[in-house]
């Protein structure tokens, strides 16, 4: 399938937002992960049970740039739960976009997640489906779906995926 | 029943329930005993939405305790449940979580045994031999190999199991304020929007009790109080009914704009904790849908269920022990059918709050496990249940213990203990 717009620039472009987002949510930068949205956006973690079903439930569902940040503040101030990091590993982007402006991009993930007793585990697996625009010049997400196969969510779900 | 009390279950004779020995969290005899007194025996076990079973021929794969269940919707429109063992050598029959038998069979991928939506028998390859050869003994009859039943109950829509004949009509055995309650939320059709599971490492009985304790709300769950959102007006009530099952309801909220704008400004002038507000105050903004004006119900009906409402979300939620010290957590989420898309839409927001991500609830799972990591040792240990005193029984506030009190007598009674 051709697809003559989507040059090595602009694959090198996407492939840095999808690559920064991750590092910002491994490097517990979470005050910036906003950012990566426009002001009006829609961010889910939905299982991917309920996505195939055409059940809309989510874990987690902000339709706003506020609501992101208000995410941040409860894990930050609010939130009772161990201490824990996530790394993501994320793989096999397909990058589709007709102008070069706005991109339609799936890629794999797996989060592993180490608590303070030093175990790591395979914590959430799944794949996110994105839709990215340009905003200001800069690439952002105006939706990004994390829908998860690990449809067992172990204790519970504080970071975002 | 012949009671049999593990010997190194200490428990006092005192029947004032205030003191728990930690062993009953951590020991798979009195795992089995629970399995064998309590999901076995006289109790209405949740089994499903009736809205999960659409259509004749739809299935769900469940459990009762840690025995997999399959509930039917058979070919007459009755609803059904069996276990999920095949009768011929105890294959599980059907590995699906949910979908419909198009010709409303269930069959076993073994051998091929076939059994309709009841649970009976219906057909076994090769019975009759091949060529001569081989088939069933002339006295092998069908209808002696069923599958194990589960006698059903769908009460206004929530489809229940129980494996005993001595389990009490469900009403009675609700008693009068759960099922009044479990009336007021399943008051018309429901339409599913979800499910979420979570996996917890600890004792059932851990998270039993929190379902039962209004004390932790505000001290564990920050969240309202953080964002300066905390109710001290709220009105509420603790009642218990046959002891372990409760309802905990609490009304003064956050029903409309207005009242939102009334608590931020309110937190301006007096809150200590002002320095956080919500950016999105759409996630609180509610419909207030009940007459009652009652905004939060937490029913617990032991064993096995939790319904809720808080605020504009509305789930049942099902506790399904995996092991002394490992349970699971269904939840699943629902609606009314005839929602407006814009309460539809306040419910999807508000789902942020519940479930294994929830703002206000994903703490549970942490203090369930918190409870399992260190009642290891010190089994003859015991807790302290003693807020609002020592009688197991529901108050006219949510400063109480009292339902906590009622579950574990509750539970030394069914365990015989």
């Amino acid at each position: 399938m051709a697809n003559n717009t989507l040059t090595l620039e602009l694959k090198n472009e996407v492939e840095d937002l999808l690559n920064a987002y991750v590092q910002c949510i491994d490097d517990d930068d979470l005050e910036r992960w906003p950012d990566f949205f426009t002001d009006e956006c829609l961010y889910q973690v939905i299982p991917r049970e309920n996505h195939e079903m055409g059940l809309p439930t989510a874990v987690m569902w902000c339709d706003s740039r506020g609501m992101l940040e208000d995410r941040i503040t409860a894990l930050r101030h609010a939130n009772v739960y161990q201490v824990q990091w996530y790394r993501h590993i994320i793989s096999n982007p397909v990058i589709k976009t007709d102008d070069g402006d706005t991109f339609q991009v799936q890629s794999n993930y797996a989060v592993f997640k180490t608590c303070n007793d030093g175990d790591s585990t395979v914590y959430n697996v799944g794949r996110y489906v994105d839709e990215i625009v340009r905003d200001k010049g800069v690439l952002k997400f105006k939706k990004r779906s994390a829908i998860y196969d690990t449809h067992r969510i172990t204790t519970l779900m504080v970071i975002p995926i | 029943m012949n009671a049999i009390t593990p010997p190194h279950l200490k428990w006092s004779a005192d029947e004032s329930h205030t003191a728990v020995p930690y062993s009953v969290f951590n020991d798979q005899e009195v795992y089995d005993l629970e399995q064998a007194r309590i999901y076995n025996g006289p109790t209405w076990n949740f089994l499903a939405s009736e809205a999960e079973l659409p259509e004749k021929g739809s299935f769900k794969s469940t459990y009762i305790g840690d025995t997999p269940v399959v509930v039917t919707r058979g070919q007459d429109d009755e609803i059904y449940a069996w276990v999920n063992r095949c009768a011929h050598r105890g294959a599980e029959i059907c590995r699906e979580r949910h979908g419909k038998s198009e010709d409303g069979a269930y069959t076993c991928v073994y051998h091929q045994w076939a059994f309709d939506a009841k649970g009976d028998l219906r057909g076994v390859p090769f019975q009759r031999g091949l060529g001569g050869k081989g088939g069933m003994p002339k006295d092998f009859d069908k209808k002696q190999h069923s599958l194990r039943k589960v006698r059903v109950v769908n009460y206004h829509g929530a489809v229940f199991g129980t494996f005993s004949d001595d389990t009490p009509d469900i009403e009675e055995y609700m008693g009068d304020d759960v099922s009044h309650h479990m009336r007021r939320i399943l008051n018309k059709p429901v339409e599913i929007l979800g499910t979420t599971r979570q996996y917890i490492k600890g004792n059932w009985k851990f998270y039993s009790e929190n379902t039962k304790d209004p004390y932790h709300a505000s001290l564990l769950h920050l969240f309202h109080a953080t964002f300066g959102l905390y109710r001290s007006s709220q009105k509420g009530e603790s009642i218990s009914n046959n002891d372990y099952h409760s309802v905990l309801w609490a009304s003064g909220g956050t029903e409309d704009e207005t009242a939102l704008d009334d608590m931020k400004k309110d937190k301006l002038r007096t809150l200590q904790t002002g320095e956080y507000e919500l950016q999105d105050m759409s996630l609180l903004a509610g419909q207030q849908e009940f007459e009652d004006g009652v905004t939060l119900v937490i029913l617990s009906l032991f064993p096995s269920l939790v319904v809720q409402q808080i605020q504009n979300t509305l789930a049942f939620r099902q506790i399904l022990p995996k092991g002394k010290d490992e349970f699971e957590l269904v939840w699943t989420y629902f609606g009314y059918k005839d929602d407006t898309e814009e309460l539809r839409n306040i419910r999807l927001k508000q789902f942020n709050l519940i479930g294994p991500a929830g703002l206000i609830s994903m703490e549970d799972g942490e203090s369930t496990e918190l409870c399992q990591n260190a009642i290891i040792r010190d089994g003859e240990f015991t807790n302290v249940i003693r807020m609002a005193g020592d009688e197991a029984k529901g108050d006219d506030h949510l400063v109480t213990e009292g339902l906590i009190r009622g579950l574990w007598k509750g539970y030394r009674e069914i365990m015989d203990f």
